[in-house]
């Protein structure tokens, strides 16, 4: 039998630029250091009186939430306005869905509005692969979380974070703590410190909460918490999500927090220097206790400021890989014409 | 019509003939292999030189899609693939609309298949009424209308003392029971082998265990119940080598294996590909060696397509929101041939698993040449090769081998001595 062709990387166009943004999986440390060099510039926009840069003027970003969110929406239509892009969001969860419209007309109803790029966030782990494969490919589409699988823009904000406050990656140490098995922010983030050389990658969990797997991310398996943040440069924690205990993954929240929560106490074990991360919305007294979070170690509501700029950064790269495509691909076509 | 099918290499791996020689048919039976008869004259010779005569596939899964799912496939257009496959006689399985627990469906699928003339049709009867795993269906009934075995494919039981009797209601009457052993409860949500690869798309996992706990309980209930079983659509290599545990200490069952799942491997989801999308799931690498191994061995009696063919829209969804099926029934030789080419297997034992060994798990009148059996018959070109996709008869082009080259290409099938697909 003979072997599939070797496709593209669906998310690069013909010069190996960002066209769309799916997930990490297949980018080039070299582009993932664009990004966060990219994102570091616009960092400096939001502190002007007037935030904006006319990079997207006249072009729309169609925001397509299929699942609820607040903060993530909210980032993607700041970093749109600030790239001076018209900017439409849609809750398709509470919409055309529960008509039963399917995802793939949803989509093309919203293409043929002549929009420039979608920011799509669905529940199924795949949905933005699949947008962008077969449904508007010549629109830029940007995972803004789908399923388990990925959130290539939470992963690299948080990598932006990681490097504003501790200078590069390689010679930190990084635990991710909590349900990795359902979390589409650690498998971002552990592909991320991947790519870009951290050589210490842990996670903390109970087996219930961890996939099979991990040692691909290049990352080490801790079941105890102590043990696994000790020395740690950096502690990712993870949203703990309610139904988790009736599925019998966990008995309750109460033996979750004693033996994984982020206390005052457990911190200690860290470096001094430790930093505190989390994706949000937290659950105070679930996975990590107040004073942690709002204590000193905490760059928590910086990973949000730091999330507008990487937004920014991503939608005006892919913007401008998919313009480039579709130049190269009508050349292309009337070269054949000729 | 007399038919002189001339200088084939005929392979019957039933007697283990494999010689090159001319078969004589006659009134749509095999009259003889070699010489021909005192005073036959043949009114048509087909000349088979440099093709290889084999009996006639059977293949004991095509969703033929009828009644029920027209859009997805019918009974006519489904037959006809398989025909271009190789296959003379076909199970269907029950998961038709209504389900096929009366016989007045049993009887609806075969008369419409005899009308349509492509291949011969054994379906497969709902073991419980609607599938749903309490109430039994008629099986007595559903024998008499053309049943040829039960099955619930993976619809759980309530229970198992409701599986139980089940099984010892059809042994009572001599029935074969078609497991497809999948724990329900452990592979709930699942969509892709719990591993890896499933782990690194985010998608559920549906662990090894979902199959062999299940087939655990399976066989020990039919060791107790005394019934014929047959296990198909096994995907693990721990589950092959339980069955080949089982048949050590006597227990007279079968298996097979879907086609697919001894080419592919987990790792084709890489791209959230739903051609992949498939229950039970592609499993790892060393599972699917560990059922290469075990249809090697002859523990896998039997390679079926496991044929289920949709409609476009189907497929056309995030991975998760998508149907589960393969549509490669008129691939069927030439995939397989793929396992000769690689070495795996000689052409006799291929065309075993792919003949006499699944008409022998079901008790099915086919898969073997004989003066006086059916002149069922597939002649192939094992040198030649055939393009995926080329020509496609099955409704269903839900295939992920569309635009391979594969080794063989079947140029007749011949059904009751008459033309049933001609390359």
């Amino acid at each position: 039998m003979t072997p599939n062709v070797v496709k593209r990387p669906l998310q690069l166009n013909a010069q190996g630029q960002l066209r769309h943004f799916l997930s990490l999986d297949g980018l080039s440390r070299e582009l993932l250091t664009e990004i966060l060099d990219t994102a570091d510039s616009f960092l400096e926009v939001g502190t002007r009186s007037v935030k904006k840069v006319p990079l997207l003027r006249g072009k729309t970003v169609c925001n397509v939430f299929f699942e609820n969110s607040t903060r993530t929406r909210t980032t993607f239509e700041m970093a749109a306005q600030r790239l001076s892009a018209d900017v439409i969001t849609l809750n398709v969860s509470t919409s055309s869905t529960s008509k039963g419209e399917t995802l793939f007309d949803t989509l093309r109803n919203l293409e043929a509005m002549a929009a420039d790029m979608f920011v799509v966030r669905h529940a199924d782990s795949g949905a933005a692969h699949f947008i962008a494969e077969h449904v508007c490919p010549d629109v830029a589409v940007i995972n803004g979380g789908d399923g388990r699988h990925a959130h290539p823009t939470q992963g690299m904000l948080d990598m932006l974070t990681i490097r504003r406050h501790k200078g590069g990656f390689e010679n930190l140490s990084v635990a991710i703590v909590g349900d990795i098995l359902h979390s589409r922010v650690a498998r971002s983030d552990m592909l991320a410190l991947q790519t870009l050389g951290c050589r210490d990658i842990r996670v903390i969990g109970p087996k219930t909460l961890l996939p099979v797997g991990l040692e691909q991310y290049g990352a080490r398996v801790f079941h105890d918490m102590a043990e696994g943040l000790k020395d740690v440069d950096v502690i990712v924690m993870l949203r703990l999500q309610r139904e988790r205990m009736q599925g019998g993954l966990l008995p309750s929240q109460g033996e979750f927090y004693r033996l994984y929560g982020l206390s005052t106490a457990r911190l200690a074990v860290a470096k001094p220097d430790a930093i505190v991360m989390h994706p949000g919305p937290i659950n105070r007294g679930v996975e990590i206790e107040s004073a942690v979070a709002d204590g000193s170690q905490s760059v928590i509501l910086n990973q949000v400021t730091y999330g507008i700029a990487v937004r920014m950064a991503v939608l005006s790269m892919a913007m401008s890989g998919q313009t480039a495509q579709r130049q190269l691909t009508s050349e292309s076509a009337s070269e054949e014409q000729n | 019509m007399r038919t002189r099918i001339l200088g084939a290499r005929v392979i019957d791996p039933s007697s283990g003939l494999d010689q090159v020689g001319d078969i004589h048919l006659e009134k749509g039976k095999i009259v003889a292999l070699g010489q021909a008869p005192a005073g036959f004259e043949a009114e048509r010779e087909i000349d088979a030189r440099g093709l290889v005569a084999a009996p006639g596939l059977v293949d004991l899964s095509v969703a033929l899609r009828e009644p029920g799912y027209s859009r997805k496939g019918n009974i006519a257009s489904e037959t006809r693939a398989a025909a271009a496959g190789g296959v003379t006689s076909l199970c269907c399985p029950p998961q038709t609309k209504p389900v096929l627990d009366t016989p007045a469906v049993a009887e609806l699928i075969i008369d419409r298949a005899r009308e349509a003339g492509h291949t011969k049709v054994h379906p497969v009867g709902a073991l419980a009424k609607g599938l749903e795993g309490e109430q039994l269906a008629e099986l007595v009934a559903l024998r008499d209308a053309g049943c040829v075995a039960f099955g619930n494919g993976l619809a759980p039981f309530a229970g198992n003392r409701y599986l139980r009797r089940a099984l010892e209601y059809a042994a009572t009457f001599n029935l074969t029971v078609v497991f497809h052993s999948q724990d329900a409860a452990l592979a709930e949500g699942g969509l892709a082998h719990e591993g890896p690869t499933a782990n690194f798309l985010g998608l559920a996992g549906i662990p090894e265990t979902a199959e062999t706990v299940a087939l655990a309980r399976d066989l020990l209930l039919v060791e107790q119940a005394g019934v014929r079983a047959h296990f198909s659509q096994l995907t693990t290599a721990r589950g092959a080598q339980m069955i080949a545990e089982a048949q050590a200490r006597g227990l007279p069952v079968t298996a097979d294996v879907a086609l697919y799942q001894l080419i592919l491997t987990d790792k084709a989801l890489a791209d959230f590909s739903s051609l992949y999308h498939v229950q039970p799931p592609l499993r790892s690498r060393a599972d699917r060696d560990g059922l290469r191994e075990a249809v090697k061995r002859g523990v896998i009696q039997a390679i079926s397509s496991h044929h289920q063919p949709h409609e476009p829209d189907a497929k056309l969804a995030p991975f998760g929101d998508t149907e589960p099926g393969i549509s490669s029934a008129e691939l069927l030789l030439p995939l397989a041939m793929t396992l000769v080419q690689e070495g795996l297997l000689d052409l006799p034992t291929l065309l075993a698993r792919l003949t006499c060994g699944p008409a022998k798990a079901l008790r099915l009148p086919a898969g073997r040449l004989a003066a006086g059996a059916p002149a069922d018959l597939v002649l192939f070109d094992p040198q030649a090769s055939t393009l995926a996709g080329e020509r496609w008869l099955s409704r269903g082009r839900n295939c992920p081998f569309m635009g391979h080259v594969l080794p063989g290409a079947v140029r007749y099938t011949l059904l009751d001595g008459r033309i049933s697909y001609q390359a």
